[in-house]
């Protein structure tokens, strides 16, 4: 009897969640990915008197007739993977720093120091990049006064600074998961390692790395996909020739006000980068929703 | 190698000063930033040329100061306003669904929860195009049928707030469900042996346990609202957010009163950093 009236309850109180949750998942991600889906494959026909809209591929043989598109699509994949890489090696050493090193004092301190920098704004970061590094900015100035250099450095405003300035604002979604993996790595096997007479390079790739792969699994679409789907930096900091996919995609929704091919522009980079994450993960055998979740 | 390992001298300090240099790396822009804030030119670029305080408090016409400069208040405001309301809706559906995937059981949750926090690692940019080609749609749909005119489907400021929520709403209930994981649910037994019904349950025991994880995750969605650009871009109408007007400023050439408004969010970030490693520190002590 008692067991009874309790199910009863669990189920009256089970759509109390579960409505607000599912409508708002609905509505605000499912429905209008699939807006997005229905206006891809539509190609509005100005030629009657009332705008029709006809099914058509058009939208996606755009991408693939047309080299600026795909070779935009293509920069920014091969840089969104580089950016990825020097993440992953300045992230790796930083981690370890802050996890196996530094003394348990100030571990704390250090870790706040490390985010300190990602909670101001991120278009702060940008602009506090660009006034540093920039022709007329602090470094350049510095290092002619100096006598260090004759002309300012091009350091701002071409590909290697747009680069390296992606890399600057993502950088702590790839400490923050490898400190959590490294977290759980046991002194003791490094210990062992190191009285069995291996030195540190053998340790980092045999015990260390191996360790850390599910952080860096994780860390590593974070920063790939934020890096893909960037405005924000390419357009600040990127040359006059620095083109970024996403920049197609607010074109056409912005200034050239043709939806449907923003909307294409859009799935495709979604489902592009979607398919090389899954082919990282299968290679590292792990499973999205546990990676995320970290 | 590690703290219990012998190391070379030699190999120590190269560490260190790798470390050191990463760390200089870090900071140094956002120093230059804060420091040029107070140069007394009208470029943010050295040479120094005395200090002043006419980016905050200028009146102009030459140097309009922040506190003077309504554009870029507005875009302040603007921003506290939003990020007040993303949290306020992120945390209650954050909270329902930790609830519904931490202690519900039903078919297909599997897939349900992979739809919840794939906006994780949906870019922004796509997330604003998809709810402004729905909202548009949805809008001219109620308009040729009804002939009703609905300003809530127009990009602004409600449809900001729905649009960072959307993006929001997964680390909300990350967070919370991280902490309902550690909910010892024998406590809520012994609620119902003593009569109470599952919501008052709910609402004594099991959201007093939350509270601090709401608290996180309520200050989480705060700044990531704060900050969000990508999704906002596409969503935002007459009332810019702080990071779209600064945006337009430094595409468009700006003034140093950028530097102003940098320098008090990086004083803000530094005190609730010290804040928090005080708590810390005093946790720490009584523990």
């Amino acid at each position: 009897m008692k067991s009874s009236t309790k199910k009863k309850q669990f189920q009256w109180h089970f759509f109390v969640f579960f409505i607000p949750v599912f409508l708002w998942i609905m509505i605000m991600f499912v429905l209008p990915q699939g807006e997005l889906v229905r206006l891809s494959f539509m190609v509005p026909d100005y030629s009657q008197e009332e705008i029709v809209n006809n099914l058509s591929l058009e939208n996606y043989a755009n991408f693939f007739t047309e080299p600026i598109y795909w070779r935009t699509f293509m920069r920014t994949a091969i840089f969104s993977i580089f950016i990825t890489v020097i993440d992953l090696i300045i992230a790796l050493p930083v981690a370890f720093f802050i996890t196996k090193v530094v003394g348990l004092k100030f571990k704390g301190l250090i870790l706040i120091l490390t985010m300190l920098p990602f909670w101001v704004s991120g278009l702060i970061r940008v602009y506090g990049w660009i006034t540093f590094f920039r022709e007329s900015g602090v470094l350049n100035t510095t290092l002619i006064k100096m006598g260090l250099i004759d002309s300012p450095w091009p350091m701002v405003y071409n590909d290697m600074s747009m680069i390296l300035c992606l890399s600057y604002t993502t950088i702590l979604y790839m400490i923050i998961p490898i400190i959590g993996v490294m977290d759980s790595l046991d002194d003791a096997y490094i210990e062992a390692a190191y009285d069995l007479g291996s030195n540190k390079i053998i340790v980092w790739f045999k015990i260390i790395i191996p360790h850390c792969v599910p952080g860096i699994i994780s860390g590593a679409i974070v920063v790939f996909m934020y890096a893909m789907g960037s405005y924000m930096t390419p357009k600040l900091v990127g040359g006059k020739n620095s083109l970024w996919f996403t920049e197609q995609i607010y074109d056409k929704f912005i200034q050239s006000d043709n939806w449907n091919q923003g909307a294409a522009f859009g799935l495709i980079l979604l489902v592009l980068s979607s398919i090389m994450i899954g082919i990282a993960l299968k290679l590292s055998r792990q499973k999205f929703n546990e990676v995320v979740a970290k | 190698m590690i703290r219990t390992l012998p190391n070379s001298k030699t190999y120590s300090l190269g560490y260190r000063a790798l470390i050191a240099y990463y760390f200089i790396l870090m900071f140094a822009p956002l120093a230059v930033v804060c420091v040029l804030a107070f140069n007394n030119s009208i470029f943010t670029s050295l040479p120094w040329s005395g200090f002043t305080w006419d980016w905050f408090i200028g009146e102009g016409p030459e140097k309009i100061g922040f506190f003077n400069d309504e554009r870029n208040m507005n875009g302040v405001i603007i921003s506290f306003y939003t990020a007040f309301f993303v949290t306020i809706l992120t945390l209650i559906i954050g909270t329902l669904a930790a609830f519904l995937f931490e202690q519900e059981e039903f078919v297909g949750k599997k897939y349900l929860y992979f739809l919840l926090i794939a906006p994780l690692v949906v870019p922004g940019v796509i997330l604003g195009i998809s709810i402004l080609s729905f909202s548009n749609s949805m809008g001219t749909y109620i308009e040729t049928n009804t002939g009703l005119y609905l300003k809530m489907f127009a990009p602004g400021f409600w449809l900001v707030i729905l649009g960072q929520s959307t993006y929001i709403t997964p680390y909300v209930t990350l967070v919370v469900m991280a902490r309902l994981k550690k909910f010892d649910r024998t406590l809520e037994e012994a609620a119902y042996n003593l009569g109470a019904n599952r919501f008052e349950v709910i609402w004594h025991i099991t959201l007093k346990f939350l509270k601090p994880a709401m608290i996180a995750a309520g200050a989480v969605a705060f700044v990531l609202s704060f900050d969000n650009f990508n999704t906002t871009l596409f969503l935002v109408g007459s009332e810019p957010t702080m990071p779209i007007t600064l945006f337009t400023q430094v595409r468009d050439g700006s003034t140093p009163v950028i530097n102003a408004i940098s320098v008090l969010i990086v004083t803000a970030v530094c005190l609730i950093a010290a804040i928090n490693l005080i708590i810390a520190h005093q946790k720490h002590k009584v523990k």
